[in-house]
């Protein structure tokens, strides 16, 4: 049995659509009470909805623990604003900021903006990985240290510390430096859904957590070793990436006779898996599959939050607890402490050290 | 019969790291730190201000081909401080600047209305527009306009279209993307198709529960001012003095009535500076002192390169100003709005200190910084009022010189004198931005 690697759990948060904070509020300290890695909640251009980096940021005063990891669209949106609001939400959450990559693959969306046509997924990917890109060097263009507020000489910030970024990609170009200064947790988590092929390559080369839909553990296992491949061949630390199994759960039923787990379970949508039954075969499922060494951790996305994400983290979290698999606290503050993931130095600092760092 | 003294209007600006902000002051804490957000929108709230103002950067300034160590050095993205700033106010309004050059109305339109329904109805927007292609070199959307074959505006200078068409032509979508869903809350289809835009599909965010966010422009140009006229519900000024403000009042009040608006509809609020002290003369001399902090010898000689437009490093702050002439057009400033021609300038400058006897730094701090209303709680509180009684005013946007403290003593000590004279609140009467204005919510245009 391979040794067993410290259990990351996240829930996605987003429904029907709403409009109120309190109810969005009121899920993440849900999953913080859970002790939670992360909350994610979804977003697009083309579906009834608010925009999602903005409602977890209007969450992240009224939670202390819990990562807020909203969905940003890369097609539409310009690369600097997408790093000025993910380096900002990292500063109002005070370390606790991610984002999840996506892209608008339809002519609707593209018709709401008028500027250019829709295009293939593959395309639209290698741009989101370059706003990735872009982003990052952004986040990493003022170094730490860059306020100096040195009065004798009448400085606020060394300028010798800031960095144009100059980053020219296919489709864009930014010549930097970030107008936010460098965000607490150095770069916020970028997460990216890499079981669709275009999108793994990006994921493997950009992302910190890989999101993986897949029906079996051999079958998600197989991928997460994929994506471990293809990073190290980007010149990447696989032990860098925090891989999660994405499952769609429904909780519903948890009073009836508790169906089988996932694998005896019905065979699961082409949209990837999904589960039903009660939290304890959920719980099960959990300790098998990350047992058998198949994922870093969970990505459940309840089918109704309210009712859902209440019975994960009243009854899975807690059996997993009990049964010393998950954390009972937070131990750190940043959502890169969570995750067992170091900080990252500035690529412009000097001296900074280069192994299993990003170039 | 007597009539209720006009009721003043307040607003307070976050400082960012720049002229106007004495960072050196041991009082002074980080301009980033969310902590520093929270106090100073606390702090308006308990003295009832309208709303709370957040500027924005899209380029870090550069003086010489270096990037600039004093001035505008890094702010958050307003949008998202505000956001997390509605979790931690109730009645606050809630404004931020966001560019009307370097986005796309669908997109901006979502941000601010999400940002209207978190605050239950508290959100601004203060239009602003660029026209710079040093700006633009962050940006991709000249890139995509020029392959899309509609009209460039990157690196195109204000001669070649003004970027307020396009403004205006934001702000008109957004309002009808605003409008798109019905008041009983079901989306319907949209369509635009204009000059700069063409906007089609469905809204995802129900009409916004102002209506429509509170639309800010500033700026003082003429096409600026028929811009406020025709679109805003609020503009801001610089012109701080009672003259300048009375004249550019009943120029911009005397626009409206073409667009069938009201005098009360737009609110006129220019951005201001306070020093208080036990007395007026001690105020007057903290002011002198904020000023020094303000203007250092770096900055002087800073100032005084941006409008001659030429490296003056040889030059001494304490010593008199250069003879020769400015090198008109010079771009060794970039990011900054350029604002009159240098050579009227440096004219001004150099009569100013030849007639005063002033050095390089006493002639910049004398000829530069914004209108600061200076003096005892009375003092400050009775100039307040009489410009807005003297039609030079509907209100001010404050900007405290410190972070975050800067606001504290205006609240404790002018707001209860505006107060004890009947012109300011005593307490919220509504709970949106809208209200606090006495603006009406616009009419819905299905
Ligand atoms: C009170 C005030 C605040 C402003 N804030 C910003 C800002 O945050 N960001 C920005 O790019 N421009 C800002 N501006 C600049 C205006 O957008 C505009 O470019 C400038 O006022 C020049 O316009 P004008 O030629 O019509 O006077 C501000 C102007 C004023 C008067």
């Amino acid at each position: 049995m391979p040794p067993i690697r410290p259990l990351h759990l996240a829930a996605e948060i987003g429904g029907p659509p709403r409009y109120d904070p309190g109810h969005y509020t009121a899920l993440a300290r849900l999953a913080e009470r859970g002790a939670l890695d992360f909350v994610t909640l979804g977003d697009s251009f083309a579906r009834p909805g608010p925009d999602a980096l903005a409602v977890l940021s209007r969450v992240a005063p009224a939670t202390r623990r819990v990562g807020l990891v909203p969905t940003v669209t890369t097609t539409h949106t310009e690369p600097f604003h997408v790093s000025s609001a993910v380096a900002t939400l990292d500063w109002v959450s005070r370390g606790r900021a991610g984002w999840q990559v996506d892209v608008s693959t339809t002519g609707a969306e593209a018709r709401l903006f008028g500027r250019r046509p829709a295009a293939p997924a593959a395309e639209l990917w290698r741009e989101a990985g370059e706003v990735a890109d872009a982003g990052a060097r952004l986040w990493d263009s003022w170094e730490d240290d860059a306020e100096i507020r040195d009065t004798a000489s009448g400085r606020f910030i060394d300028r010798d510390k800031l960095h144009h970024v100059d980053f020219e990609g296919a489709t864009f170009s930014v010549r930097g430096p970030a107008i936010v200064p460098r965000p607490p947790q150095g770069r916020p988590v970028t997460v990216v859904d890499g079981t669709a092929d275009p999108a793994r390559e990006t994921a493997a080369r950009h992302a910190d957590v890989v999101l993986v839909r897949a029906t079996t553990p051999e079958r998600t296992a197989g991928i997460r070793a994929d994506v471990r491949r293809r990073a190290a061949a980007h010149g990447r630390d696989p032990d860098t990436l925090r891989v999660l199994a994405a499952l769609t759960v429904d909780l519903g039923d948890a009073e009836s006779a508790p169906e089988p787990g996932l694998e005896s379970g019905p065979p699961l949508a082409a949209h990837g898996t999904y589960y039903r039954g009660g939290p304890v075969d959920l719980a099960d499922l959990i300790t098998q599959w990350h047992r058998a060494g198949a994922v870093d951790g969970f990505h459940l996305t309840p089918i109704t939050p309210e009712r859902d994400l209440e019975r994960i983290v009243n009854g899975t979290v807690a059996l997993l607890q009990h049964r010393s698999l998950f954390r009972t606290f937070h131990p750190g503050g940043t959502l890169r402490e969570h995750l067992g993931l170091a900080r990252p130095a500035s690529r412009y600092a000097p001296g900074r050290v280069l192994q299993g760092e990003r170039t | 019969m007597t009539t209720a003294p006009k009721q003043l209007h307040l607003a307070a600006h976050f400082p960012g790291v720049d002229n106007t902000t004495v960072w050196a002051d041991p009082r002074s804490r980080s301009q980033i730190d969310f902590s520093s957000f929270e106090h100073l929108a606390r702090t308006a709230e308990r003295g009832l201000f309208d709303f709370f103002f957040l500027a924005e950067g899209l380029r870090l300034r550069e003086h010489n081909g270096l990037i600039h160590d004093l001035d505008v050095a890094g702010c958050p993205e307003p949008l998202t401080v505000l956001a997390a700033l509605a979790a931690v106010t109730d009645r606050l309004g809630l404004a931020a600047t966001v560019n009307a050059t370097f986005n796309e109305p669908y997109e901006l339109a979502r941000r601010l209305a999400t940002l209207d329904h978190l605050s239950a109805g508290r959100a601004g927007w203060n239009v602003v527009t660029s026209s710079d292609a040093f700006t633009g070199e962050n940006f991709r959307r000249g890139g995509c306009l020029n392959r899309a074959g509609l009209p460039q505006a990157l690196g195109s200078a204000r001669t070649e279209g003004n970027p307020l068409t396009r403004a205006a032509e934001l702000v008109a979508t957004a309002r009808g993307l605003w409008d798109s869903w019905t008041p009983d809350g079901t989306p319907r289809r949209f369509a635009h198709r204009g000059e700069h835009f063409r906007v089609e599909g469905e809204f995802t965010v129900p009409r916004p529960p102002q209506g429509h966010p509170v639309v800010i422009q500033a700026g003082d140009s003429p096409e600026g001012r028929e811009f406020a006229a025709s679109a805003a519900d609020i503009i801001f000024t610089r012109h701080g003095t009672l003259e300048a403000g009375r004249t550019f009042y009943a120029d911009v009040k005397a626009r409206l009535a073409k667009y069938g608006r009201e005098p009360d509809e737009l609110k006129i609020m220019p951005g201001v500076g306070f020093v208080l002290g036990d007395s007026d003369a001690e105020a007057q001399e903290k002011a002198s002192e904020i000023r020094r902090q303000q203007i250092s010898p770096q900055h002087a000689m800073l100032a005084l390169e941006q409008v001659w437009g030429q490296d003056l490093s040889s030059y001494d702050p304490d010593g008199p100003l250069p003879e020769s002439d400015p090198v008109p057009d010079a771009a060794l400033v970039q990011g900054r709005v350029r604002t009159g021609d240098a050579l009227a300038v440096a004219a001004r400058w150099r009569a100013l200190s030849r007639e005063k006897g002033l050095s390089i730094r006493q002639t910049v701090i004398e000829a530069t910084g914004r209108r600061s209303f200076i003096g005892s709680p009375r003092t400050v509180a009775a100039e307040l009022a009489e410009y807005v009684a003297a039609e030079a005013a509907d209100g001010f946007v404050l900007v405290p010189h410190l972070t975050p403290g800067g606001l504290d003593d205006f609240v404790d000590e002018v707001v209860p004198l505006l107060q004890e004279r009947g012109v300011f609140r005593t307490a919220y009467t509504g709970s949106t931005l809208r209200s606090h204005l006495g603006l009406a919510e616009p009419v819905w245009k299905g």
